[in-house]
């Protein structure tokens, strides 16, 4: 209870006192020209592609006069600082342009697949939290031990995988000799639009409506895949709990506890772990936003039709509006998810303010 | 020359020569550390094999001619999708008849040749831009890692799709993608030695003597800057391999009919639930790589850099 208030308190000190604010401002700013350079980026990416995007509006045989209009009318005549700023403003608009592959709008093509993929890296997170944190933690207390090294083993393993083989062995063993999980996709063919689509997120979609033989058939479907990738975030997990945990439990505080008399579960869980959680939600959201980028291939593999499925199927049919679109996207989430962790390691270590 | 141990304990020879307290050239004092640090390595069995799974890497792919039994380029229809153990295909046959096992060995020289360009690269220009920063302080400093905190905003993967996608796919626009998305965490670690390194006694003695910014950053801060960055080279190599396989697995790194691991995974994806071999044994191949790789990279970590051992 105390730390609640000094949390609180922390807050309120943390928002009035003067570096506090200066510190926001150059949070902020440094946000800003992250933000600024991945733009630039994706423009310049856009720009030394050898397909030429008014060819591929008007066709192979637009006369010159045409040709010319077309550039003009897409603002390509104009110098390349002012195309750059045309751009900013359309993507800060939520403009990413038309899809060629879809002929819908990139952002709300986005908007569809993103919470696919949203689904799957959460439950993958929870996964890797759950069973890495405790790995994590056992290893560290039993140090050169079998536990240590079982574990340090099981994290090297996931570092050193290839995540589409994981994934298509995990197919061929699950799936195709067991036939303990559902195929590729996120649902069964006859499961599909029956609940009416509210957070776009099906597990949760599911329960709203209460139906949960389609909840059953999402989880059977989403088990395989998220456990692929969680086996990632697990590895990373695993290895940073074991080393903070080595770190807190050499300090002097863990060596009174136990003077104290506490129960040894009490030092390790409550004590020493209670300190490693600050670090570890930097860690977590690091792992959070790496199973974005380790999703592009596990949807492949599954067929899975998220932001990594979108992207590489516009790839292979050279739709760029599509890649840059859901580049810069992914780069967004990237940036958030680095802003959350550094916002919320600030509110919860007294020291970091 | 002739190991002896003399009576006061001081040895002849070349192991005395690796072991003096007292060398009397600059290249001795650089025999003797690089001793000093693979003793270190040699006592550690892992890393051994580590080195050992990359040595082996290296001489599949010189004498994947001589080692593989067949071409693996030829196909024979007649003989496709043989299981492992066939007479005379060991690892089995892949869609058109191929020998797994010859492709794979000849897969070593692709991925070498893609870790190797991605090495002589990536690290190199992530050591200047470091190294300038650090020394040069100021707005240089300022811009130089805006842009690398830039590169590191991205997801490594994604940003290599979208470099491919705009170059068009194949093996050296591939490396092109790697090496332009691996480089930032090597000018970070560059420039966080170059900041301890550039307030030192010698740099300033050697300031007095007259040396130019450049010949300071190339003579003396970069040497000191290589063995925390050869470290990370050996531990993001495993990575490097995986991202080329991704990027292979989705048809945008090697072409076929080139033996490329990822690539290989890629074609195997379609007999996966009846000829699982196809898929496996590329996967198998990348898998046992990048854990030498990392074996290695972890070993030498220890060995050169106590502080971060654990």
């Amino acid at each position: 209870m105390s730390r609640a208030g000094s949390i609180t308190g922390g807050r309120r000190a943390w928002l009035s006192s003067r570096s506090g604010v200066i510190k926001a401002g150059r949070l902020l700013a440094s946000l800003a020209a992250t933000l600024l350079g991945l733009l630039l980026i994706t423009f310049l990416i856009g720009r030394v592609m050898p397909i030429d995007p008014v060819l591929a509006v008007v066709g192979e045989r637009a006369t010159n006069e045409v040709y010319m209009a077309t550039r003009a009318a897409m603002g390509l005549d104009e110098p390349l600082i002012v195309q750059f700023f045309n751009y900013l403003r359309e993507v800060l608009t939520g403009d990413f342009g038309n899809s060629l592959l879809t002929s819908r709008p990139v952002i709300d093509d986005i908007a569809r697949v993103f919470p696919a993929t949203l689904e799957l890296a959460t439950v993958a997170t929870l996964i890797g939290v759950i069973l890495g944190i405790p790995a994590g933690v056992l290893a560290a207390v039993h140090q050169g031990r079998w536990p240590d090294h079982l574990v340090r083993l099981i994290g090297l393993f996931g570092y050193s995988m290839p995540i589409f083989w994981l994934g298509l062995m995990g197919l061929l063993i699950f799936y195709g000799k067991l036939d303990w999980v559902a195929g590729p996709g996120r649902l069964d063919v006859f499961f599909e639009d029956i609940v009416p689509q509210v957070t776009g997120v099906i597990l949760i979609d599911s329960l709203l409506a209460g139906d949960t033989e389609v909840f059953a058939n999402a989880l059977s479907h989403i088990i395989l895949p998220a456990s692929v990738l969680g086996y990632y975030s697990l590895a990373y997990i695993s290895r940073m709990t074991r080393s903070f945990m080595l770190e807190q439990l050499a300090q002097e505080y863990v060596t009174t506890a136990r003077v104290k008399g506490l129960s040894e579960a009490r030092v390790i869980w409550r004590h020493a772990l209670g300190n490693v959680m600050v670090p570890l939600i930097t860690v977590v959201a690091l792992s959070y936003a790496s199973l974005l980028e380790g999703s592009v291939l596990t949807e492949i593999v599954f067929a899975w039709p998220g932001i990594g499925f979108y992207i590489t199927n516009a790839l292979l049919s050279a739709d760029m509006n599509a890649v840059l679109g859901g580049t810069v996207v992914i780069g967004l989430v990237f940036i958030g998810l680095n802003l959350l962790s550094d916002v919320l390691y600030r509110f919860v270590d007294p020291r970091a303010r | 020359m002739i190991d002896r141990t003399l009576a006061n304990g001081t040895r002849t020879g070349l192991l005395g020569w690796l072991t003096t307290d007292t060398p009397t050239s600059r290249a001795q004092a650089r025999c003797i550390q690089t001793y000093l640090a693979w003793l270190g390595l040699a006592r550690n069995p892992l890393a051994m094999l580590g080195l050992g799974i990359v040595v082996a890497l290296v001489l599949a792919a010189v004498f994947a001619p001589l080692l593989a039994p067949a071409d693996p380029l030829a196909q024979d229809l007649s003989r496709r999708l043989l299981p492992p153990g066939s007479p005379g295909y060991l690892l089995g046959s892949d869609e058109l008849g191929r020998d797994i096992l010859s492709r794979l060995l000849y897969g070593a020289r692709v991925t070498l040749y893609i870790v190797a360009l991605v090495v002589v690269t990536a690290p190199v220009f992530g050591l200047i831009v470091g190294t300038v920063a650090g020394y040069a302080g100021g707005w240089i400093d300022a811009v130089l890692m805006r842009m690398t905190d830039v590169f590191l905003a991205f997801p490594r993967l994604i940003l290599a799709l979208a470099f491919v996608a705009a170059l068009g796919p194949g093996i050296g626009n591939a490396v092109l993608a790697i090496a332009l998305t691996s480089w930032p965490p090597y000018a970070r670690i560059a420039r966080a030695e170059t900041l301890t390194i550039r307030n030192s006694d010698f740099i300033a003695a050697i300031r007095l003597q007259g040396a130019s910014p450049p010949r300071i950053v190339v003579g003396h801060v970069m040497p000191l800057c290589l063995s925390s960055v050869i470290v990370r080279v050996t531990l993001d190599m495993a990575g490097i391999i995986l991202t080329a396989a991704g990027l292979g697995f989705l048809g945008l790194g090697a072409q076929p009919p080139l033996p490329e691991w990822g690539a290989m995974i890629s074609t195997g994806r379609q007999f996966i639930l009846d000829q699982w071999w196809v898929a496996a044994m590329p996967g198998l191949a990348i898998f046992t790589v990048s854990l030498g790789f990392n074996l290695l990279g972890d070993g030498l970590r220890d060995a050169l850099d106590p502080r971060s051992g654990r």
